[in-house]
């Protein structure tokens, strides 16, 4: 155990720099990647909740396809499948396109939660008031379904920034892939990947501490009005 | 004269700084049914509660049959919820709220109990339970699950099961009060029913009317002490004390 | 074109036996250390205990699995520990889905009401009984659809034990395309055997929650 922990005495100065950097790849890729299934998800929402027919199938046979692929399948579609057919793309770019896509399927689930969650009356009381279905969605739906929903949001992008080590396979220079190349320059792979969880898990355990008090506080507010 | 079934001394009872129970003294007699009543908040639920230790008293003893309850003999230490079980056994319950068990049928929550607890073997456990349905008028109810039932149903229901316990004693705590008022009538005919046949009970309830019919003794609690006890008719239709006089002109329709 | 997916497919058919018995001996392993871990979590007095079982579904739920498996599969076995890479691939999965499952069957027992309990115990039953008898089959119950959609992310994560060369879908597919030049359509059909293999079990969950979800 000693021994263990003196590698990391010898060798910390060495490390933990470039893993620093690295993990500050991993988050700008995980915020990308975010960015993109926040559209996803948000469209697929809208069409979820469309008139039209088509526009729910669609949505549905995206979730369900989404949900049913691993992110590894796409990300390696994307980066080592596309340009077979004329499609190239940065490592980068096809990491938060991969995230976006995959991910953007779960965010259209928490947003349908979310919106499902306000009581029909809330709607209700918005029409009688005189307020257009539109302008009952906009001011009085919106505003609470992204509350209640804020502490999922959190929970999808910590799963997320966890899955982009996954972006390590397709050469995306992140933690995990800094993490590997270590682990053949020092030979010290034990080591090299303990550290590198403890890396994420420091990002995403503040995240996970700070979704939990998120959500007890809505649940605590939510009892008092329906 | 013959040591009472159900002896209560000086039970008091605290959640932190307050004091719900400040020193209870009653008993029940073997074949004596007790009704307690009094204004919400006044600590006649949390004593029942006391009595099967579902809450465990700050001070003071219970006895049932002779035996202490909730505490090992020969020393002052609190039992365990294992340990008590033997005892809780011998106490059946019947709660506000009914409490079925949603995953198991109708015969099952009656019988469950005899199998697991008592140890009696299953066909002969579903005969038991099948006769204590039918004297809840429920037979035909048996293999439904209680979710399918209405509140006056589920309360016989639960009112069977803790008639299967073979109790010593049985305990009712206000098994009326959750039901729509046209259900709350087929409940007390089964209670009235148990009654006549020389069971003991110990109920805690609000309907004063059904309380001065069934029970020999009714006992008014407020303010978590005894404040007078009598013979039900007496009590409910001439109050000794100022505060049962105030409560029972409150409650007259 | 039919011949060539023919082709694909019938190579990485080899990988599905794999991908199956990682997904059923980490879903096994998930669900008896997550009902063990739920059930201490929740009925413990031991705060001691509560809290290590706290720290290790922190840590499990907080790293990412392609780490946790490069530690069991890499790290350990730099240091003498050596496991072959299916069992590598079950084991993570196993623990990290034990932290994952300890979460979902203590919110099943906290959603019951505490009279379920109370009535149990007044009928004479022992702490053992009730949460045998009474609490756990109802909390398993509720546990159900969040369990299905954990199953359905769990064969997906089976692709990860890929990077630590268990042969299975994901691993014949990344080999394949060394030797072909097919790469899209080599992993179109991967995912297409993916989808496939998750679609009963959407449908399983869709009939749970049809049969518990309402009116109980």
């Amino acid at each position: 155990m000693i021994e263990f922990l003196e590698v990391y005495v010898k060798y910390g100065s060495q490390w933990f720099p470039r893993m620093a950097d690295a993990a500050l790849v991993s988050a700008s890729l995980a915020f990308a990647g975010f960015i993109v299934a926040f559209a996803i998800g948000l469209m697929l929402s809208i069409f979820q909740r469309s008139p039209l027919r088509l526009l729910r199938f669609v949505a549905t046979i995206y979730v369900v396809v989404f949900r049913g692929i691993p992110l590894l399948a796409i990300l390696f579609l994307l980066y080592f499948g596309l340009p077979g057919i004329g499609v190239t793309m940065s490592a980068f770019t096809a990491s938060a396109v991969g995230l976006g896509l995959s991910f953007g399927a779960q965010m259209a689930e928490v947003f349908r939660a979310g919106l499902e969650a306000i009581h029909r009356g809330q709607r209700e009381a918005a029409i009688a008031v005189g307020m257009t279905p539109l302008q009952a969605f906009r001011f009085v739906t919106l505003p609470q379904a992204v509350r209640i929903i804020s502490p999922s949001m959190l929970v999808t992008f910590i799963v997320l920034l966890k899955d982009s080590s996954l972006c390590a396979l397709i050469t995306v220079n992140e933690l995990m892939l800094e993490g590997r190349a270590l682990a053949t320059e020092y030979f010290l792979p034990l080591n090299i990947f303990v550290a590198i969880g403890v890396f994420y898990f420091l990002i995403a355990w503040p995240l996970s501490l700070l979704a939990r008090t998120m959500d007890a506080r809505i649940r605590a507010k939510q009892t008092r009005t329906l | 004269m013959e040591s009472p079934l159900l002896q209560i001394k000086d039970l008091h009872k605290s959640y932190g700084s307050l004091e719900v129970l400040k020193g209870i003294d009653f008993s029940v007699s073997k074949g004596e049914k007790v009704a307690v009543i009094g204004p919400s908040g006044s600590g006649k639920s949390t004593c029942l509660r006391c009595v099967n230790f579902l809450e465990k008293p700050s001070r003071g003893h219970i006895i049932l049959d002779g035996e202490r309850v909730g505490v090992k003999p020969g020393s002052d230490r609190l039992m365990s919820d294992a340990e008590l079980a033997p005892q809780r056994a011998q106490m059946g319950m019947v709660f506000q709220l009914f409490y079925l068990w949603p995953h198991l049928t109708v015969l099952e929550n009656v019988s469950i109990g005899l199998r697991k607890v008592q140890g009696v073997p299953s066909n002969e456990a579903s005969e038991i339970a099948m006769d204590m349905l039918e004297k809840v008028h429920l037979g035909n109810k048996a293999n439904t699950f209680p979710g399918l039932l209405s509140g006056g149903q589920q309360q016989r229901v639960a009112i069977a099961r803790a008639l299967a316990q073979r109790p010593k004693l049985l305990l009712f705590d206000e098994p009326t009060s959750a039901l729509d008022p046209e259900l709350v009538g087929e409940v007390l005919n089964v209670i009235q029913e148990l009654a006549d046949e020389g069971r003991t009970m110990l109920l805690v309830t609000h309907e004063i009317n059904f309380a001065r019919d069934i029970a020999d003794r009714v006992i008014f609690m407020d303010g978590g002490v005894v404040v007078e006890e009598g013979p039900a008719r007496e009590l409910i239709t001439n109050p000794q004390a100022e505060r049962t006089r105030v409560f029972l002109s409150k409650i007259e329709k | 074109m039919l011949d060539k997916i023919q082709h694909i497919l019938i190579a990485l058919l080899g990988g599905i036996s794999v991908t199956i018995s990682v997904t059923l001996g980490a879903l096994i392993i998930a669900v008896l250390l997550g009902l063990l871990l739920g059930v201490v979590r929740s009925f413990t007095k031991w705060k001691l205990l509560r809290f290590t079982i706290d720290v290790y579904v922190e840590l499990f739920r907080n790293i990412p699995a392609l780490a946790i498996l490069f530690i069991i599969y890499f790290g350990l076995g730099s240091v003498g520990l050596r496991l072959g890479s299916v069992t590598a691939a079950i084991l993570g999965l196993g623990l990290i889905g034990g932290a994952v499952l300890c979460d979902v069957f203590r919110a099943g027992f906290s959603a019951l009401h505490s009279g379920q309990r109370e009535a149990a115990i007044a009928i004479g039953m022992t702490p053992y009984q009730t949460i045998r008898l009474i609490l756990a089959p109802q909390a398993i119950r509720i546990a159900l659809p969040p369990l299905g959609n954990y199953a359905i992310q769990l064969l997906k994560d089976t692709s990860i034990a890929s990077a630590i060369a268990a042969p299975e879908i994901m691993f014949f597919a990344r080999t394949l395309v060394t030797s072909t030049f097919e790469t899209t359509l080599i992993y179109i059909c991967a995912a297409g055997i993916y989808l496939l293999l998750s679609l009963p079990l959407f449908r399983a969950i869709q009939s749970i929650e049809k049969r518990f979800g309402v009116g109980r």
